[in-house]
This record gives structure tokens, sequence and C-alpha cells, in this order.
């Protein structure tokens, strides 16, 4: 009775120990905040700096470069990722060799020596037990992903010896047929030793062909007489061919937007067409200071890396003009190939001087698992360098990249050349009829004729 | 007949045979019997042709077939279809139509322009084809945020089902089973439900079915509280108690009753019926009669009790009360009602008693009167010499008062008296001194509108209240001027200061009234405005008008006085004083400008406008897309320019602007820097100054500032606030989504990190725009997952037992097992 006396009168301080007490010790000490926007002043000044020490500190960890691939004995002609295996790459160089590659533990698996002369193009079959390849010997060989047992001499599973060369292959997501590009673009059906269909349409070959990942029956191929031609395999003819200026090299189609695709083009620059309007590219992506001879689009539709023969890779926002981020070494010559990888992370380029690089995708990236709090911590520099993007700093310093004095040099005679014909190009105007010399866009520029 | 050429023949062919045979000896003898027999018949027998010699078609009879190297002609068909009667007479038309016409067919095109026209087909399909992507695509774009990879299965274990799900049928008997069940949609498998269970889930989800669930518990709760407390409150005795409940329901519902009036008419008069009923009741029933047991034993006490004959009467009040009839006012007595209402209260047209001389309201006539001081209040803490002192002061301006109020009796009774009558015509509508004329006039007119009698109604309630609570307030004021007094002229104009309007505008035959008592300057006298309304009682609102300069008085914008009164007689140096004061007082606002603005802005309206007389086509050529001459232009510019001189008159912008040019230019020069200590290193003291060289040494002139931008454009400020340190961390151009630069800083100001926010929050706001699985492959989109009704699967193909997860999957697909294998072991990474 006399505690409950007590207790009434007398006032204790009484807390509950589940507000303070952490439940483990590898717990984070629990602070109780109080959010009254006047204790937390100078929101905007402070997130500014926050803003600016992450974009500092996002180019301070900018090691793009993951590892080199080496084991080629000649330039790299093509790359291509397996189809369900993330670890697994195949390469061909000019010699005729295909490597298999372990990316992990970034050793060589297997040699083959495929044909003679180059390894045009390779592709894996959508389950991942083989994969193609066509070489200048004429030849389409069909190899086991699968090592032979020792002692067993290594044989293609199939070889289709065509009549003319080939030049590329690509493999259809889900249908045993592939096709090929050479002099004619060809449908060929697996079990059979003749192609099932064959387009051709005025030209005498082919550099790339690519179907598209989505609408599985569509094809896109480029030629050499500078067109980019477009076919449906249930179809008997060719859709429609758009005419550039310049060839293009090589296509990739967008994996998640059905109608888009990117062409690299021998004038520098790729140019994203929508197949529906094929009379306009619906961007011009510049900043090679080169022919550009691969590009490949992320998993995620929103990106692309391209190679180009100015020895850097540089990848592009699919509906920016300009590059985002370039990589370079000193010992990487010609990019020839390119591939983003499936998981989204990393970017793999071969090139002339032999060897197969990894890059991080995302430069400043912290590879592995992360930890929740890391996690966090890195959307919130992300978002913040998002939200000061447009202050002239934090631009400054997120743009900033290193190039090559090389490169810097042709980048500015660039500028100088196209500032120079378009001053040109004014006083041409200025001089003529008026409306005689109409005013073209950039990207009105580049397409010369759509052929129906 | 058949039967015998038939016959015939068949001897024809036997012969025939035999003639293949034996020879051309026989073929002349058999020719001769031949014709020999066909001698005999009398009838003419048709000729067979035979066949002498190779050809290339040969007849199933051994016959050469007639006519055989012959195109069979339109018109060989037609004899036969016009006999038949079998054909129908379409295609006998059709036929005739088909002989008549004379045209050739076109010649098939060109190869090249085939394949075109096949290519454009081809393109069409496709694309159109290719664009059923585009809301996906679109939508994909806008998406806050992505997952890759797409589709994906969700983690942790599957129900048997699921599992079970890509089994097929393979036995016929299988087969037939789940045909039979898939055709009565029954449920393939146990747990599974059925398309009725099913359809009844998505009718009611579970977030639904809980919140449904939690109303109706409320509403239960809720029911059983009032269930309670009605029980309570009925258990409880006191009959004061009950008593008080049902006065208060009573008044309640007579509250109600008048806002159902206004708003639910229909339900008022059903109200009015039942009261009318009740009245009916009452009426018949001798209840609060007087005349029950009660009553009676209440009656004999009443002699001696005072409660008692209350109690009576309060019963007989009640009956009365009750069997009252409900007068529903129509709206014709309404109007009759408000015709014989005087609008205005008696007591605006008494005449006085003479409690407060000095407040014009009280003596009902509304002439010009000294400032009524109304905040006298504050001057409490006073020494009792200046009370003293204000005593006398008082007695003073009493005298004075009463002096002159004698003297403009005496000089303006007409005045007075047309005033008084000009009050009375007028409607409340003086009510509220601000009233506007026009308002004035619009109630005398008097419109029959409902509306409008109505609030003439309020207004004079409202009129007659407030009268009444000036009246109060005066007597109280005027009982405390007796006491307190007035306070010396200073102190009065600094109190009154405050409250004090500016513009002035006063007749000119208040003037003249007033001449004798205003000085030359009239002005001093800070004064209140006169309103409108008075002006309307004093004479209609054409009058002419004079306005006081009031330059010189610098006074704040008129605020609401109630009070008209008259301007004193002020010294002239007590106005400088005042004047000064005044400035003091209104040193921030820029008064005189804002005075000039009204005054231009008002002579502006009184100023005809110009009106644009120049017509088109007179006097020159006119029509579409022609101007009226130079020289009418001209003048119609001249005019204008001279307007715009006008309006601009008062205020001397040019001037202005150099000023605060050089101003600025003043503000940006350096300032020297005294450094000299006057005692150090010589004699100091009072009287002395520190040495030349001293002067020169430590007076440090910083080095003036880079020329100003603006220094060589006279008409233009540049302003140099710019800072130019943090420019560098300022955006200088908007950026490209945002429409407007309040937008930007919005988007700037609101903070994302925890500092400011709670967790969740941030979280929400910081998650990343593409999220991607780590270790997973992101496989292309498929088709069939995202565009559904393509393609129906063949019959057999799929799996037996569908699941909802599965349907639409299966709904559009032909995928391959391989794909699916596919699906499950991307997770693997080799």
């Amino acid at each position: 009775h006399q505690s409950a006396y007590e207790s009434d009168n007398i006032k204790v301080l009484c807390r509950n120990p589940d507000d303070y007490v952490r439940e483990t010790t590898r717990d984070i000490q629990r602070v109780p905040r109080n959010y009254d926007p006047t204790l937390h002043p100078f929101e905007v000044p402070r997130e500014y700096t926050r803003a600016l020490n992450a974009t500092k500190l996002e180019r301070v960890f900018a090691k793009p470069f993951v590892a080199s691939l080496d084991g080629h004995r000649d330039g790299i002609s093509c790359i291509t990722k397996h189809a369900k295996s993330l670890s697994t790459v195949i390469s061909g160089a000019c010699d005729g060799e295909v490597k298999l590659w372990n990316l992990p533990r970034q050793e060589c698996l297997r040699t083959v020596q495929a044909h003679e002369g180059f390894v045009r193009g390779i592709c894996s079959r959508f389950c991942g037990t083989s994969f193609f390849t066509v070489g200048d010997d004429k030849t389409i060989k069909q190899w086991n992903l699968e090592a032979p047992g020792y002692g067993v001499r290594e044989e293609p599973i199939n070889t289709i010896l065509g009549k003319a060369v080939f030049t590329g292959i690509d493999h259809h997501q889900r249908e045993s047929t592939f096709v090929t590009c050479g002099q004619t673009v060809d449908i060929w059906d697996e079990q059979r030793s003749s192609p099932i269909r064959s387009f051709s349409w005025g030209v005498d070959s082919f550099s790339c062909v690519r179907y598209n990942p989505v609408e599985t029956e569509l094809l896109a191929s480029c030629a050499s007489d500078r067109s980019i031609v477009l076919y449906d395999t249930r179809e008997s003819a060719p859709l429609r061919k758009v005419i550039m200026q310049l060839r293009s090299n090589t296509l990739c189609w967008n994996p998640m937007e059905a109608y888009y695709f990117t062409c690299a083009n021998e004038d520098y620059n790729l140019y994203t067409y929508d197949i529906r309007h094929l009379d306009v590219p619906v961007t011009v992506h510049m900043d090679h200071v080169s022919a550009v001879l691969d590009v490949d689009y992320s998993p995620t539709g929103r990106e692309f890396v391209s190679a180009s023969f100015d020895k850097t890779i540089r990848i592009f926002p699919k509906d920016k003009g300009h590059s985002r981020e370039v990589y370079h070494t000193k010992r990487m010559q010609h990019v020839i190939c390119v591939r983003w990888s499936a998981d989204n992370k990393y970017v793999l380029s071969g090139s002339d001087e032999m060897n197969i690089r990894l890059w991080k995708a995302n430069a400043s990236e912290k590879l592995g698992l992360l930890s929740t709090r890391e996690k966090a911590a890195a959307h919130y520099n992300k978002k913040l360098i998002e939200k000061f993007q447009h202050h002239p700093q934090v631009r400054r310093i997120a743009r900033h990249r290193h190039l090559p004095g090389d490169i810097l040099k042709q980048k500015r005679e660039q500028r100088e050349m196209k500032e120079a014909r378009r001053r040109r190009e004014q006083n041409v105007r200025k001089h003529s009829k008026p409306g005689s010399v109409p005013l073209l866009t950039e990207k009105e520029k580049h397409v010369a004729a759509v052929v129906e | 007949m058949a039967a015998d050429e038939e016959e015939l023949s068949i001897n024809e062919q036997a012969i025939s045979a035999s003639e293949d045979e034996e020879g051309s000896d026989d073929e002349r003898k058999h020719k001769k019997l031949l014709e020999a027999i066909s001698s005999m018949g009398s009838r003419k027998r048709k000729k067979q042709n035979e066949r002498s010699e190779a050809s290339v078609q040969v007849s199933e009879f051994f016959v050469n077939a007639e006519g055989t190297g012959e195109k069979v002609n339109l018109s060989d068909l037609l004899g036969t279809v016009e006999k038949t009667s079998g054909a129908s007479n379409k295609t006998k038309k059709q036929l005739r139509n088909l002989q008549s016409s004379k045209e050739t067919l076109e010649l098939p095109l060109n190869k090249q322009q085939t394949e075109k026209i096949q290519r454009g087909i081809a393109y069409e399909k496709t694309a159109a084809e290719v664009s059923c992507w585009r809301n996906i695509i679109l939508q994909n774009q806008k998406a806050e945020q992505m997952v890759f990879p797409l589709n994906q299965e969700s983690p942790g274990p599957k129900r048997v089902e699921q599992v079970v799900a890509g089994w097929k049928v393979q036995t016929p008997l299988e087969q037939e089973i789940f045909r039979l069940l898939h055709i009565n949609s029954q449920p393939v498998d146990d747990p599974v439900l059925t398309p009725v269970e099913e359809q009844s889930l998505k009718a009611m989800s579970l977030e639904e079915a809980k919140i449904r669930r939690a109303e109706l518990q409320k509403a239960r709760a809720l029911q059983s509280y009032y269930e309670a407390k009605a029980k309570r409150e009925k258990k409880i005795k006191s009959k004061k108690y009950h008593k008080v409940q049902r006065k208060a329901k009573c008044k309640d519902f007579l509250k109600q009753f008048d806002e159902m009036v206004k708003t639910n008419p229909e339900g008022a008069l059903e109200e009015l019926k039942k009261m009318e009923l009740s009245r009916m009741e009452e009426r018949m029933s001798l209840k609060h009669q007087n005349s029950g047991k009660w009553a009676k034993s209440k009656a004999i006490m009443a002699k001696y009790d005072d409660s008692a004959r209350k109690a009576m009467q309060e019963q007989l009040q009640m009956n009365k009360d009750l069997t009252q009839k409900i007068v529903v006012p129509s709206d014709d007595e309404h109007e009759s009602n408000e015709e014989g209402l005087e609008t205005i209260p008696d007591f605006v047209n008494d005449s006085e008693p003479v409690i407060d001389s000095v407040n014009p309201w009280m003596r009902g006539q509304l002439t010009h009167e000294e400032p009524e001081v109304s905040c006298v209040t504050t001057e409490d803490v006073q020494t009792a010499e200046e009370e003293n002192e204000e005593e006398e002061l008082v007695g003073e301006f009493e005298r004075k008062r009463k002096l002159r109020q004698a003297d403009e009796e005496d000089l303006i009774p007409t005045e007075e008296e047309r005033k008084r009558a000009g009050l009375k015509k007028i409607q409340p509508a003086s009510e509220v001194v601000e009233e506007d004329v026009v308002e004035v006039s619009d109630k005398e007119e008097e419109d029959d509108d409902d509306d409008d009698e109505e609030e003439e109604e309020e207004d004079v309630s409202e009129f007659n209240t407030l009268f009444r609570l000036m009246r109060s307030e005066k007597t109280l004021e005027g009982s405390n001027q007796t006491r307190e007094g007035l306070n010396t002229p200073g102190q009065e104009d600094e109190e009154g200061l405050l409250n004090e309007g500016q513009i002035r505008v006063r007749n000119i035959e208040d003037l003249e009234v007033l001449g004798e008592f205003v000085d030359p300057q009239p002005i001093a006298e800070p004064s209140l405005p006169r309103t409108a309304a008075v002006e309307a009682t004093s004479e209609p609102p054409y009058k002419k008008k004079r306005e006081i300069d009031l330059k010189e008085v610098l006074t704040k914008e008129a605020k609401a006085v109630k009070v008209p009164f008259l301007p004193t007689v002020v010294d002239e140096e007590e106005r400088d004083e005042q004047i000064s004061i005044i400035k003091e007082a209104f040193a921030g606002d820029d008064v005189i400008s804002d005075f000039i603005k009204d005054k231009s802005k008002l002579e502006a309206a009184g100023r005809p406008e110009v009106v644009d007389l120049t017509l088109p086509g007179w006097g020159e050529w006119g029509g579409v897309g022609l101007k009226p001459s130079r020289w009418k232009r001209k003048r119609e510019r001249d005019e204008q320019i001279s307007i715009i001189k006008e309006a601009f008159a008062g205020d001397d912008v040019i001037s202005d602007f150099i000023k605060d040019k050089s101003k600025l230019e003043a503000a940006g020069r350096p300032e020297v820097v005294d450094l000299t200590l006057p005692g150090w290193g010589e004699w100091g003291g009072v009287g002395l100054k520190p040495s030349r060289w001293k002067r020169k040494r430590f007076r440090i002139k910083t080095a003036p500032p880079p020329p100003r931008q603006d220094q060589k454009l006279p008409d233009v400020i540049i302003s140099e606030n710019r800072n130019a340190s943090v420019a560098s961390h300022q955006v200088s151009q908007l950026p490209f989504p945002f429409q407007n630069t309040a937008q930007f800083e919005s988007s700037i100001r609101t903070p994302i990190g925890p500092t400011w926010n709670t967790q969740s929050v941030v979280k929400n706001m910081t998650k990343p725009k593409v999220i991607t699985k780590m270790g997973a492959i992101i496989e292309p989109m498929v088709k069939e997952d995202f565009i559904k009704n393509k393609t129906t699967t063949p019959g057999g193909k799929g799996p037996a037992i569908m699941l909802g997860e599965n349907k639409r999957a299966k709904e559009g697909t032909k995928r391959s097992s391989e794909k699916h294998r596919g699906r499950r072991s991307q997770k693997r990474r080799k």
C-alpha cells in the first residue's frame, strides 16, 4: 500500500527500453530524430554541397576497366554473349580462331580453329547448347558448347558450304532458324543444308544482319550500297530500304522497344531509326571522331554502347545526341566489336590488338553485393546529382572526361570543319535565290533516299 | 432410235476392227456394201467421220473427235444454255454480256512494279503490326521505375498446383477426362478455384472486404452506443431533466424548421401539416384545459398558493399556444406589410433630448462638427496638473462650441431643414455611412423583388441596432468627455493622425456655410473624410465639388470614420508643427505620389475620352487593309502624346530616375578609411588636429571599383548586385523540362535527404529509375507476354492444367517448351 501511495505522488521518469535498446549489437544505434524543418535549416545549400561531393566522388571512383582477356593471336573480329550463361563469352579472331572465355575467372576455356581466314560472325543458339560461326572460307559451322572429351578432335556438329563468303550471322530468338548475310540475305533452317529463303534487292554484299529480338520475324541488314534493308521472314520480298550518305557497318535492335534500331555509320555517327518512319532518323548520336564499327544495346534498352575506329568506346543514352561516357586505354587500338552483358552491368570490347576488355557499364558503380545502407547512399547520391545536374559546377565535374590527345585534337579539328561547312552553307544560301538552298536539319542531312 | 444407233455403231466398230486386220481389199468391198445398204434405206444417214490419218487427239471411241483443233466458242455454249432450263437467268445474262463485250485484258505489270507493290503492302502490314507496341513503349518510358528482368517469377516456394501446371495429358482416357472437365469449366485440380469462385473473389478483394467489415463493425458499435444512451436517458427520473430536454428539442426543431423553410419548402409544408394536425388534436382533447383531476386540485390550492396559480396559468398558456393557428406568410401580405412599414426607424426623426450637444447623431441632424477623438481612452496616465489644465481647456472649448452652434442655427436654418428632409427622404441606405449613392437610388426605386425586400429589412434592422449602439456609446463618451475633457490640440493631432483620411471632398456650399469659421488656410486641421452617404443627404451627387489641395497636409488613405465635422481654426505655427509631424510619420510611404496618382486617375476618368472619329472610307479610298491617311493618323498620334503628357504631368519620372542613378553611383564609390589616431606621436587634446602628413599617411583610399557598366548609358541602370563568387554556382538558364523558374526553384527547394525526410519518404524519393537483379539475364521482351489475343494455341499442345497465372501466357502463345525451360534456368549462373 505504501508503495502505491508513493507512486501516486512521486513521478518517475520511465522509458520504454524498446525505444533505445538495439536488438543485436550489430544493429546501428537507434537515434530518435526530430524532423522539424526549423531544426535543420539550409536544406538547399546543404544538399547542394552533398550533390557536389557526390559528383566529385563519382568521378573519383570512376574506374571502369575491369579486366583484359588476352590469348587471341590476331585482331578480334567478333564477340557474342552466351544465351543462357552470363559468365561465358565467345570470340572470334581474324585468324579463324574461336575462343570461349570464362569471365569471372578471366580465362580461356577452349580454343577452336574454326575457319581459314577471318571468323566473320558468331552467334549463340537461343538454348545455349551450341553456337554458329561463319568465316571467309564460305562455310557455316555449328559447334557444340560442351568441350569434346580428352583426345577427341574438335569437330563441328554441322558444316554448310555456301556459294559465297558469309559476312554475318544471327540466330532466331526462339526457333531453330538463323540468318546469314553475304551476297544475299539467307534464312536457314538448322536441319537443312540450303537456305529456306534468300532475299536480294540489287545489292551485291551485306555486312551485317540482325533479327529483331522482340518482333522475331523482322530482320534488318546493312548493305554495302550505303543502305539498310528491312525484311520480314514471312514475306517473299524485302520491306523497305533506306539509303544513307555513307555506309552503315552494323546495326542493333532495341531489345525493349520493338520498332527502334540503331546503326553504326562510317560518318562517325550513330543513327536511331523508327522503322515506321524511315525517312528521318529519330536521333543522331554524335561524338566519335572516326568510323563507328559496332553497336550493341543494353538489355534494358535504355542505352547502347558503340565501338569506333578512333580507339574508344562510348555509351549513349538511347535518346540523347551525345554520349554519357567514353572509355579508352592507352593500349586499346581500333575497337572492332563491342557487346553489353546480359545483366546490364558490363561491356565487352574486342579490339585490333588481340585483347578483349571488360568494362563496367557504370564507371563508378561499386561491384558486388551492397548492404542496404550502401545501396541507399548510392541511390541518394545518384538522385542528388540528378537533382542538381543543371548547376554549372556539378555539370562541369560530372561531364569532365579525360581524352587522349590525338582524339581531342581530332575532335577540335572536326568541330572546326563542321563550323566551316556550316558557314559555307550559310554563305551559299545567302547568295542564292531564296528557297533554292533549303535549310536541312542535322537529322535530314544524312538520309539520301528511302526506297520502297 | 437411240438403241438402233447404238447397235449400228457397234457394228461399225466391229467392222472397222476387222478392216484393220484384213487390208484394203476388204475395205473396198465393205464400202460397196455400205453404199448398197445406205441406198436401200429411205432416210439419209449422217455420215460418220473416219480416222484416216495419224492424229494427236484420239477419241475415246476410236473416232476422230470433231472440231478438236478448234476452240469452243462462247456462242456454242450459249446455244445449249439457252435450251437447258436448269441454268439460271443470271448466268445466261452474264454469258450474253461477255459475248457482247469487246475489251481485251490489260497486260500484267512488269516484275519490278509488282515487287514494289508487294513490298509496299508488306511494309504497311509490318508497320501496323509493330505499332501495337506503342502503348507499352510509351508506358515504359514514362514509368517511374522499371524492374528488370521483366515478368519475374515470384520468389519463394510455389504451390503444388503451379508446379503441376506444366503437366500434359497423354493417354486418350486422360484427354477425354480433361476435355470434359474443361467443357464444364470445372477445376482440374482441387485447390484451384472454379471460375465462379474466382469471379466472386475478383468482385471483392481482401482489402475491400476488410474495409467493409470495419465499417460494419463501426456501425454496429455506434448503434449499440446509441441504444445504451437512450436507455440510460429513459431511466432518468428527474422531471426537470426531461422538461429541459423537451424544450431543447423544441428549440432545435424550430431552428430546423426555419432552415427548412429556406432550403426545403416542401418538407416545411409537411411539417406545417403535422403541426396543424397536432393543433386539431389539442383542440379536440381536454388536455391543458384545467379540467382534469390535477387541475381541479390546483384550482383549490390556487387561492392560497402562488405557484399553483402559476402552474395553472402555464397550462392555459400552453393550450393557447398549441391551438393558435399557424400563419403562413404569403407574398402579397409580405409586400403590403413592407409598404406599411416605415423603413426608417422612428427615432431618427425624433427630436433629441439634448444629452450631448456635441454629437450630431444625438441631435438628429447631420451638421459638420468638431472631430470626436474617440481614442481618448489612452490618456489614462496623466498628471493632476495636466488634468487641471485640460479641464480649463475643455471649458473653453465648450463655450466656443456653444457659441458657434448658436450662430450656425441662426445662419442656416433652411439648410438644416433641408438636410432633415433629405434624411427623411432617403431610405435607410444611409445606414452604413459609406454606402454608394447608386445603391441609395436603387433603394428609392423600391424593387418589388423579395430578395431586395429582405435585404432592406435586414438593413433596417442592422441600422437600428447600429444606431442604438452608437447612441449608447456616444452617451458614454459624452459623459467621459465631460469628465476627462478634450486633449490639448497637439495631442489631438497626434492621436488623430493615424486614423485620418487624406482626401477631403467638400462642396462649395459647405465651404460657404463654413466660411465664417474657416481661416484663409482652412486645411491645417486634420480632417476626416466626409462620407458619400452624408453628401448624398445634403445634395444631389452631380453637384460641383471642389477639392482642397492636400499636398501640404500629408495624410494617409481615407479610413471610414462615421462622424463628419468641421475644420477648426489652427495657428500658423501649429500647422507647421503638424506638417512636420505628419511628414515624419509618413516618412516611409510616398504619400504624395500616391495622392498625385489618384488625382491624375480621377482626372483622367473625368476627362473626355479620345473618340476615334476617323471614318475609314471618308474623303479617301476605303477597304480592307487600307489605313486612314497620314494626316489623320498624325493628328491622332499628337492627341495621344498630349494625353500621355497630361497623364504624367504630375510626376517627374526623369528626374527621379536620374536621382536613383546618382544614388547608386554614390553607393558604389569607394570610401576613405580614416585610421589616424589623434594623440599618437604628437600632442593631442581638444582643438588639436592630427598633422597633415599623418592624415595623408593614415587616410586610406581603397582602389576604385571597375567602372560601372551603365557609365556611358545615361538612360539605363544596370544593377551590379550580382555576386560573381556565387554566380558560378547558380543556374543561368532555365533547364529544359521546366516551364518557369518557379517550377525549377520548387524542385530544388524540396530536400530529398534523410536529414529532412523520414526513411520511407527518402526511400520513395530516391528510388532509382532502373533496377536490375544481380546475376540475372535480362531477356528481350516477349511479344506474347505483352500483347494479348495474338494467336491461339493449337488443341492438344498446351498443358492440361491451366492456372490463373499461366492462362494469360498460354492464351496468346505457342512458346516452345524450351523457352519455359530457359526461364526457369535463367537464374543459374554457370
